[in-house]
């Protein structure tokens, strides 16, 4: 069926190979990143504590940062002999030069848009809303899931596919960290790359752009739709 | 049923030391605005943290900084109604209505809501969203949230301020049904007297962050020295019996013997009602007043005379109704060589005595009712 799908788009088996990889790649980054995305945007937005800016400062580091550097990072950090790649070795998840990794390195890269979009929405939810909630006998958890939560999630659903687009187009920090593999590590920007490299690539490169076009597209109108809903929202309609 | 409450804390150029034990029924904290009345009410809630603080309520510690307890808001079992309704927008009126009762340490049978929902006259709005309703709605919705929640304390915090006059008549009714038809604790937030006069059977007087006086309603509303001169709508509360219904549209109450005259009261013959008697309406005369438009004038004695700062005076007078306040100027009061111990008499066109300030139903009413429920 998926052969189908690529036909109809006109691409072969290494581009298609590509377009699902990257699908996967930014799946999985944006919403494995998304709890952890929720955490952060929640506590810089309501928390009061020492080290806030700096938390602040680290979350959008890979925002700023050269992407090779992150990609650098990572791999001293997470690569098949760095000590916490090793040790994640032991259990059994390998993220040096696998799609995993390549997941791993586009969840960093899209976690600063996710933390930006989420905190927003949390910062425009009125805290005397959580009050009234917590006199009603709710426990600061259960005000969060109730009251918290809902009223922010077109933000959180803002992040997560802004996260989602940034993910299908990172390059610089996934190629260092998980290299150029194909079916294990070419994501459509790689594929892009290593097409523009080959004579005659041309016209696969061109489909690839033409396709990345389209997703990033997508992906910010659907974005701008739910944060007009959000502020809709805010108004009480 | 008793709420004991005492509360120091430090603030940049403002201490706040209150300390007051009240018994059940409708206690109105009243008093100026920024006389930290609101403190007050969130460090009960326990939504502010007081340097020190001691609440009890019916017995059962909420906090007592001494021995190091302190329930966080959600353990504290007290409903809180908010100047603004702070309804949730993502929620329907009968969700928002369950909301509390989710967390409730009671459980509060099906019953009491369709009970709740009838007396606050909200059937109609149960399937909608707070932002389709009036603010009037919005808040008799958060009235009914706040006590769904199973409470055994509730706190309301101006909760008429944010709304215009109409919608003040419109929600008052249902605070006095609250008073008389449900058995919780009610500590009424106002700077209003108004409110205070037709809502509170205890009041405690607030001024810059201390307790300036707690009783019966009657007593605090009538003693002058807790009304500064300066007090917009200062007036005293008088008791009294319907005693007839006149053709030309006037109702004739007693107080203590005095005959009584206002615009037409809906209420039946002998029922008890009380007067709020602003001071700025009454018009003092040491001699009988003889050729006056007015019907009502009620002799008395000068029992105080309290200087303010600006060119206000005010005058209590011991009537056989009870205490009555009247606000002259100073030019008056020294034309008319007012003096502690004279005979006077207190002036009040019977147009004045506003009908929604006259409060019925179950309040203690008589002077001594509310003497006894100190």
């Amino acid at each position: 069926m998926t052969e189908q799908v690529a036909h109809w788009f006109g691409l072969g088996a290494a581009e298609w190979q590509a377009v699902a990889l990257s699908l996967k790649v930014a799946f999985w980054a944006a919403l494995l990143s998304l709890p952890l995305g929720v955490f952060v945007a929640y506590a810089l937005a309501r928390w009061r504590f020492a080290g806030r800016e700096i938390l602040n400062g680290f979350v959008h580091l890979p925002l700023i940062l050269p992407p090779v550097v992150t990609g650098y990072l990572l791999l001293m950090t997470f690569g098949a002999r760095a000590p916490f790649g090793a040790a994640l070795q032991e259990i059994g998840i390998v993220l040096a030069f696998r799609w995993s990794g390549a997941a791993l390195a586009a969840a960093i890269m899209g976690f600063p848009l996710m933390v930006r979009a989420i905190r927003l929405s949390i910062e425009a939810v009125d805290p005397k809303l959580e009050e009234a909630a917590t006199s009603l006998g709710a426990s600061p958890i259960r005000v969060f899931w109730t009251v918290t939560l809902p009223l922010a999630l077109p933000g959180v659903l803002a992040g997560v596919v802004l996260a989602f687009a940034k993910a299908l187009g990172e390059f610089g920090a996934t190629i260092t960290f998980v290299s150029n593999i194909p079916g294990q590590t070419r994501t459509l920007p790689s594929a892009i790359y290593a097409f523009l490299q080959v004579p005659g690539g041309e016209s696969a490169a061109l489909r690839l752009v033409m396709i990345s076009i389209v997703l990033a597209m997508g992906a910010l109108i659907l974005s701008e739709f739910l944060a007009r809903r959000m502020a809709k929202r805010g108004r009480g309609a | 049923m008793s709420i004991s409450v005492q509360l120091r804390h430090q603030f940049q150029g403002f201490a706040l030391e209150a300390q007051f034990d009240v018994p059940s029924g409708v206690t109105a904290l009243f008093g100026r605005s920024g006389s930290g009345k609101s403190t007050v009410i969130r460090a009960i809630a326990g939504l502010f943290a007081p340097d020190e603080a001691r609440v009890v309520i019916n017995g059962r510690v909420l906090c007592d900084t001494g021995a190091g307890i302190c329930l966080p808001p959600h353990k504290r079992r007290i409903g809180t109604i908010f100047q603004d309704a702070r309804l949730f927008p993502h929620l329907s009126v009968r969700q928002n209505l369950d909301y509390g009762r989710r967390f409730s340490a009671r459980d509060v049978p099906e019953a009491e809501v369709a009970q709740m929902v009838e007396m606050l006259g909200i059937g109609h709005l149960l399937d909608r969203r707070p932002a389709g309703l009036s603010g009037g709605e919005q808040q008799r919705v958060a009235i009914g949230r706040a006590l769904l929640s199973g409470p055994d304390l509730i706190l309301a915090d101006e909760p008429l301020a944010a709304l215009d006059e109409a919608r003040k008549d419109e929600i008052l009714p249902y605070f006095e049904r609250l008073r008389d038809e449900v058995s919780i604790p009610i500590l009424y937030v106002s700077h209003s007297p108004a409110e205070v006069a037709r809502l509170a059977t205890t009041v405690v007087a607030f001024e810059a962050g201390r307790v300036t006086g707690q009783g019966g309603a009657v007593e605090i509303l009538g003693d002058p020295n807790l009304m500064p001169a300066g007090v917009h709508g200062a007036g005293a509360l008088i008791p009294a019996r319907v005693q007839a219904h006149h053709a030309d549209g006037l109702t004739e109450l007693s107080a203590g013997g005095v005959p009584l005259f206002l615009p037409t009261l809906d209420a039946v013959l002998g029922a008890q009602v009380r007067l709020r008697i602003a001071a700025q309406d009454v018009i003092l005369s040491p001699a009988r007043p003889k050729g006056l438009s007015a019907l009502n004038i009620m002799p008395g004695t000068i029992a105080q005379i309290r200087m303010g700062e600006g060119p206000g005076v005010m005058v209590s007078l011991a009537t056989p109704a009870g205490v009555v306040l009247a606000r002259v100027t100073k030019r008056s009061a020294a034309a008319l060589d007012l003096k502690q111990g004279m005979p006077c008499h207190a002036v009040i066109k019977s147009v004045s005595i506003a009908r929604q300030t006259v409060a019925r139903g179950a309040v203690p009413l008589g002077a001594g009712e509310v003497r006894d429920g100190k």
